[in-house]
């Protein structure tokens, strides 16, 4: 069997890395000892799949990853809450398990299904309500980034699904102390993964051209994950607790 | 009492690798400070990728966490990206466990494996806002100690430091503990640092600096004694009798993000008396301990389960040594878990086939590299060195590990060492090509790397009296063994910069003198001097000009019968005469046994300290020839003898 499941990363453990997390994961599955399906050849690894990669620094109520157990175990769906507790009890502080369902063989894997996520965006720079408005308006909304190395100039604006101010007292996902010291105001963006995707960072630096973007991103938060589903746009597996536990 | 967390937050986004500075790790401390209670910073000199995995940090961390008068929490030298914002914004250095400024200790205490971190002390010092050198600290300032190997010649760091503690730490850290909580209670008022560094100078094992007056003639070292009629002529390191008494750690740290040695460690045994000449470890750590099987066994099954993860690496000097080797390997192996079967690691392979058997059999996956350390070229220079393993016991380990799968092998060299001529120098790449042809028959893709370092003499090892080669005669020696390599097919080489090795020679046997130097190389920038991209040798020749020190004194100058060494008021067990003795035996180029399963020859240390070696078979292990020149494979007979060539005496 395998299973679909997301995770939050919330608190301190965000400015871990992709590779960090792939890590922890390991771990903490071989803590919890579930009896997890080993992949053949040299170096026997667990499998597991990630969905897309977390930038380093930015926290999510909604990470995937899919997982498949021993055949010989021989666990149904029936065990899902099960399992979920006990890898729940064996994560670190910081990670939880939000989610979790049966993944039919059939399925594209995460990184293939995904096509857009959404973000909320802490930042702290002047002018950003004008900004925004700025590249609502745009056609068209030119940026250099690196990709593999490779300094490319790219129009983004295609890519930016949505973007738009939201009041920090309407977000029940927001601690106020997320805004920084100087104030600042909260953004949410649905941001493309198809092609060479669009980074929250990116997206900073559309907002105050020439940044450092961590200079001005004092906290960046992915709330959703897309799929498409007959032309709709749909939650990847349905996971957003009203009052997440956020890691002091 | 504030967490410095709010401040440091907004930066770790903007730096490299921030999951360093977070804490977290499984297995870490909930660290509770109070009243009554003395407070330890554990601290390592370098980053933490590096620092995190030290043995000795965490079983220290651990043992006074227990403790309910002390807490221990743990600080690693942030990387210069973070040191700029912070000392931008005047925020200090921070423990990792709950991000609490380093002035709120009472001990900031070092773990120094080697030489070349001095400079990252003295910034980590500073930037805990303390002043650098001793003499300028007030009462409510921490204590600042030091540990571990380097703190066997403490005397570079003499002005920095408030002690120095010899040996392992387990037991003295309570004694400390103790001394420091009376300190604290009593106010620590004015004046009152001079009082409890004489106290904790009556401590064996801890070594009070300032409480010592070194007397000089000219460039001479000619006596170092005690300022005060309480305090000790000599200072002798403490040792642990029984490793089985000390569990530790029980709660091993797995960190949430990589670091260098990524699996769970387990000692299996302290000291060695293979009786390498060159090796300052295995002289400074006598005598050998063994932890019981029974008892590693327990610490990796719980190890793996507390932790997760799925190799374990069983540390000591010369892990095949260990009595129980075989059969602790075979049990973990084929223990395989709900997520596949553990893996063993062993580092520091000996070299025979034997041992690589056993290596063999814990390996999984890719065989892909395998690393020896034959350490000199010739049989000859072996003896020298008394690194007695034969020509025959190299190309047995390297036909066994060819013909069990592998296809790169390692081999670690030292240059520079005494009597070392251009032939030993070339047997280096001679003995990598008869490796890279035993392969051939084995593999196409056979390949030998040869690692090249320059020799740096140690305290308190035989060697302690040779001038080290400068740089020009190592990058020469170097580069026989590059052009030799060039003309060997199949053999790379790898080497130190004997510039480093310069610098590392100037701390390792140097004497107060030198801490004016480690201070100006400190100011000028001059920190993470491991690395490569940090290191600058100018600036140590600049700092050693401007004091008026020759490096030939300190480094490249043969010292005699008669040198009185900065080390010479402290000890670590070993009669001042055996280590002369061994010295001449080495020039002489005889060996000397393995006092595990032959008579006593009483290098000082068991004697001494009414320790004896710990070892659960009185039988050398199989394979090779264990020193002796003798074919052992069988397991041999005890006592074994020597090759020819008696001891000389001088």
């Amino acid at each position: 069997m395998k299973a679909r499941i997301s995770y939050s990363k919330l608190g301190k453990i965000r400015f871990t890395g992709h590779r960090d997390v792939a890590r922890i994961w390991e771990r903490s599955l071989r803590k919890a000892e579930i009896p997890v399906a080993m992949s053949t050849g040299f170096t026997p690894r667990l499998k597991m799949a990630f969905g897309l990669a977390l930038p380093t620094g930015a926290e999510s109520l909604v990470e995937l990853l899919d997982v498949t157990f021993a055949e010989d175990a021989g666990l149904g769906v029936d065990d899902l809450d099960d399992l979920a507790s006990r890898i729940d009890a064996s994560l670190p502080v910081g990670m939880a398990v939000t989610g979790i369902r049966e993944c039919a063989p059939s399925e594209a894997s995460l990184q293939e299904d995904v096509v857009a996520t959404t973000w909320v965006l802490a930042v702290d720079a002047p002018d950003v309500g004008d900004q925004i408005e700025r590249i609502n308006r745009s056609p068209e909304v030119w940026l250099e980034r690196e990709r593999k190395g490779e300094t490319r100039r790219d129009d983004i604006r295609d890519g930016i699904l949505h973007l738009g101010l939201i009041a920090p007292e309407q977000s029940d996902v927001l601690p106020s102390r997320w805004l920084g010291e100087s104030g600042g105001v909260v953004i949410e963006a649905v941001l493309t993964t198809a092609g060479r995707g669009i980074r929250p960072t990116e997206l900073v630096e559309a907002l105050v051209p020439g940044c450092e973007p961590w200079n001005h991103l004092t906290r960046v938060l992915r709330i959703n994950q897309w799929i498409e589903r007959e032309g709709e746009r749909v939650d990847v597996l349905s996971a957003r607790p009203a009052h997440p536990q956020v890691c002091a | 009492m504030s967490s410095l967390w709010p401040r440091l937050e907004p930066l770790l986004a903007r730096v490299r690798k921030p999951a360093r500075y977070i804490g977290c790790e499984d297995g870490a401390a909930s660290p509770q400070h109070g009243h009554g209670k003395v407070a330890w910073l554990l601290a390592y000199p370098d980053v933490y990728e590096v620092g995190l995995p030290n043995q000795g940090l965490q079983i220290l961390y651990e043992i006074l966490n227990e403790r309910p008068d002390a807490v221990a929490e743990r600080t690693y030298a942030p990387w210069v990206d973070l040191e700029a914002l912070m000392r931008e914004r005047g925020i200090p250095l921070f423990s990792v466990d709950t991000h609490r400024s380093a002035d709120e200790f009472d001990i900031l205490a070092f773990n120094l494996s080697a030489e070349l971190v001095y400079t990252n002390v003295l910034n980590m010092i500073d930037l805990a806002g303390s002043p650098v050198r001793a003499a300028d600290r007030r009462p409510t300032d921490p204590l600042v100690i030091i540990g571990g190997h380097a703190a066997f010649n403490p005397e570079p760091m003499a002005d920095f430091i408030d002690c120095a503690v010899l040996g392992e730490g387990e037991e003295v850290i309570g004694e400390i503990t103790e001394i420091v909580r009376e300190w604290k209670a009593s106010g620590r008022t004015e004046g009152s640092r001079h009082a409890v560094l004489r106290e904790l100078a009556r401590i064996p094992g801890v070594y009070v600096p300032s409480m010592y007056e070194v007397a000089y003639d000219g460039d001479r070292v000619v006596g170092i004694t005690p300022a005060f009629s309480d305090v000790p002529e000599l200072v002798t390191k403490r040792t642990v009798s029984d490793l089985g008494q000390w569990q530790y750690p029980k709660s091993p740290l797995a960190p949430l993000t990589e670091v260098v040695h990524d699996r769970l460690a387990v000692e299996v045994f302290r000291g060695c008396t293979r009786g390498c000449r060159f090796c300052q470890a295995g002289m400074i750590t006598r005598p050998v301990r063994e932890r019981p099987a029974e008892q590693v066994r327990t610490m990796i099954t719980e190890g793996l389960k507390r932790t997760g993860y799925n190799e374990v690496s069983l540390t000591s000097l010369s892990t095949a040594d260990f009595s129980g080797i075989e059969s602790v390997v075979t049990s973990v192996v084929p223990d395989p878990t709900a997520c596949g079967a553990p893996t063993v690691s062993l580092p520091s392979l000996r070299v025979d086939a034997f041992t690589v058997g056993l290596a063999a059999k814990v390996a999984s996956g890719r065989r892909s590299g395998l690393t020896f350390a034959p350490e000199a070229g010739t049989w000859r220079l072996r003896t020298v060195i008394n690194k007695l393993i034969t020509e025959e016991d190299l190309y047995g380990a390297v036909e066994s590990a060819f013909s069990s799968g592998w296809s790169r092998m390692k081999l670690y060299f030292l240059t520079g060492l005494p009597t070392e001529t251009d032939i030993d120098t070339e047997g280096i790449v001679d003995l990598a090509a008869g490796c890279v042809s035993i392969g051939k028959k084995y593999t196409n893709r056979a390949s030998v790397t040869v690692s090249v370092g320059g020799f740096v003499p140690k305290a308190h090892t035989p060697f302690q009296w040779f001038g080290q080669n400068g740089v020009p005669e190592l990058r020469r020696k170097i580069g026989i063994v590059r052009e030799a390599a060039g003309r060997a097919k199949g053999v790379h080489v790898k080497w130190h910069d004997p510039a480093a090795t310069l610098a590392e020679g100037i701390a390792s046997r140097g004497d107060r003198r030198v801490g004016a130097v480690i201070e100006r190389v400190w100011r000028e920038g001059g920190v993470f001097q491991e690395w490569s991209e940090f290191f600058l040798l100018d600036r140590w020749l600049d700092a050693m000009a401007a004091e008026g020190l020759s490096p030939d004194w300190f480094v490249t100058r043969h010292r005699d019968e008669n040198e009185v060494f900065p080390w010479h008021h402290l000890s670590a067990g070993l009669h001042h005469d055996f280590l002369w003795q061994d010295w001449r035996s080495a020039l002489a180029e005889a060996g000397l046994e393995d006092c595990r399963w032959t008579p006593c020859y009483d290098c000082g240390v068991c004697t001494g300290d009414g320790l004896e070696h710990i070892v659960a078979s009185p039988v050398a292990p199989a394979g090779g020839s264990q020193g002796t020149g003798q074919n052992l494979a069988l397991g041999g007979s005890v006592p074994i003898s020597l090759r020819p060539k008696s001891m000389v005496t001088s």
